[in-house]
């Protein structure tokens, strides 16, 4: 956990506002981050039932701008970024030329020329570095922002009324992975229907010096929706179970898309080459023809919980490894995400366990996600 | 936050009851409930199974981490909360009451055992 062990603690905009509320904070990649108010739990379950707001300024913006922006992401990702439209975002990977993942992103398209690209906090340098280095040649700039944006979700099924009642943007109008400039309790924002919680629900991005203020107007108006702050730890375990990957668990340098089971990100159809392109091809036909492990999901029959790096076993053979793990809320049960080999990689795989330090701990393989929200 | 001031407290956040014709009760202080976050699975030592001080005798499993628990006497377990077992979550809304884990029959106990006091001087340090 200390990482940044040689450099101080970058605090977020929000900094004295979590202390305020009393929050347990975390060192978040080199950041000194909100881990829970309260219950997580509780923080889970309002994000499931009502509405939670997080303080998410530590991911890592990047503006692409110039004439050829489009042509430099289409480049520089894997994803046809050229074909998203002007207000709407894609979800995509940055790999190496061998194919390996360097991270996943969202990527904005604000305007014809003009993209946001949102890196995990963790590896915004390293796609700063590399969109930098791929940018040779192109007419288009790449600009470090993070210090331009702090970055607010509010996400649950009461945000949209919520955030309604503070804006006269045309939220109804606003398609999940779409995102449109707007005025928020006065706040200039760019409003994303975006998220990483597996509910409806909204991420504000806003200049530092607007987040207070902000933060302040969506617990208000929140209040009588059960609006509560929430931090990391809720999260994590809401994206587990939506089924999301985290970067350094599901997706490493060492994997491919087609390796993650997410394959579909990768456009071998669009215009222009783009870096990965070979290796990713070999990757996908490897994927197709002799499958290595696959990402599935596990559901405890006991009570005890798997973590990452924990081995997936069957037959007293290590057949995989865990990702990610948590106590699921939602299901009541644990819950974890796992590379396991393909033949036990079946939903209802007979005889599979999780080694539990050192307890085979019986698990159902069950396909992802395991939850999805009602529609 | 405050320990009460019968308890005594051992420095890995177990706390001990006075001992009632011999027996006292164990728990985790509300310091290492905070700590943990929501539990959500307790393991606790076998009835009739002997604890030793300072060696682990179960597991705290919480949303982010499981933890050791230790023991902090020697003894012979005589009794579990079984409303833990059902409701880990007692551990964190009443660390020092309704959260207890397992009460003990004191065989020998550790000469470093602290006072509320002197545990929270620990804790601040």
């Amino acid at each position: 956990m200390s990482s940044s062990a040689s450099h101080p603690l970058r605090h977020t905009a929000l900094d004295a506002l979590h202390r305020s509320l009393g929050a347990t904070m975390t060192d978040f990649a080199g950041w000194d981050m909100p881990l829970r108010y309260g219950s997580e739990r509780d923080e889970h379950v309002a994000v499931r039932t009502r509405a939670g707001l997080f303080d998410l300024s530590h991911m890592g913006e990047i503006a692409v701008t110039g004439p050829e922006a489009a042509a430099l992401l289409n480049h520089a990702l894997v994803g046809d970024i050229a074909s998203v439209g002007v207000g709407r975002a894609r979800y995509t990977m940055i790999c190496r030329e061998d194919g390996g993942i360097l991270d996943d992103l969202i990527v904005y398209r604000l305007a014809e020329t003009e993209y946001l690209v949102v890196a995990n906090a963790s590896n915004a340098q390293v796609v700063l570095d590399a969109l930098t280095e791929r940018a040779a040649g192109f007419d288009a700039e790449v600009r470090d922002d993070r210090d331009a944006y702090a970055l607010l979700a509010v996400q649950g099924p009461a945000s949209p009324a919520i955030l309604q009642s503070l804006t006269d943007a045309d939220l109804a109008g606003l398609k999940y992975y779409a995102g449109l400039p707007g005025t928020v309790a006065g706040v200039q924002a760019l409003i994303a229907r975006t998220g990483y919680t597996g509910e409806d629900g909204f991420e504000l991005f806003v200049a530092p010096a607007d987040a207070e203020k902000l933060w302040q107007a969506l617990t208000d108006a929140g209040a009588d929706a059960g609006l509560i702050p929430c931090g990391l730890s809720c999260r994590d375990t809401l994206r587990l179970e939506a089924g999301m990957p985290l970067y350094g668990h599901e997706l490493t340098t060492s994997l491919t898309p087609f390796d993650a089971g997410l394959g579909r990100v990768v456009k071998f159809g669009k215009e222009g080459d783009f870096v990965g392109r070979e290796a990713l091809r070999r990757a996908a036909e490897r994927a197709a023809e002799n499958p290595p492990r696959v990402l599935v999901g596990l559901v405890a029959e006991g009570r005890r919980v798997p973590r990452a790096g924990y081995p997936v076993v069957a037959g007293g053979e290590v057949i995989g490894e865990v990702t990610s793990g948590a106590p699921s809320p939602t299901l009541g049960k644990p819950i974890a995400m796992a590379y396991v080999d393909a033949a036990h990689a079946a939903p209802g795989a007979e005889g599979v366990g999780v080694d539990i330090r050192g307890s085979h701990e019986p698990y159902e393989v069950v396909a992802l996600p395991f939850y999805k929200r009602q529609k | 936050m405050s320990n009460p001031q019968q308890l005594r407290y051992s420095k890995e956040h177990e706390w001990l009851s006075p001992a009632e014709d011999g027996v006292a009760t164990v728990g985790i202080t509300e310091f290492a409930a905070n700590a943990l976050g929501d539990v959500v699975f307790a393991q606790l030592p076998e009835v009739g199974s002997t604890v030793a001080a300072g060696e682990t005798c179960g597991e705290l499993e919480s949303t982010k981490s499981v933890s050791d628990l230790y023991s902090p006497v020697s003894g012979e377990v005589t009794e579990i909360n079984q409303d833990v077992v059902d409701d880990p979550s007692l551990v964190n809304s009443e660390p020092f009451e309704g959260g207890w884990l397992f009460k003990v029959r004191i065989a020998e106990e550790p000469a470093d055992l602290m006072s509320a006091d002197e545990y929270a001087a620990q804790n601040a340090g």
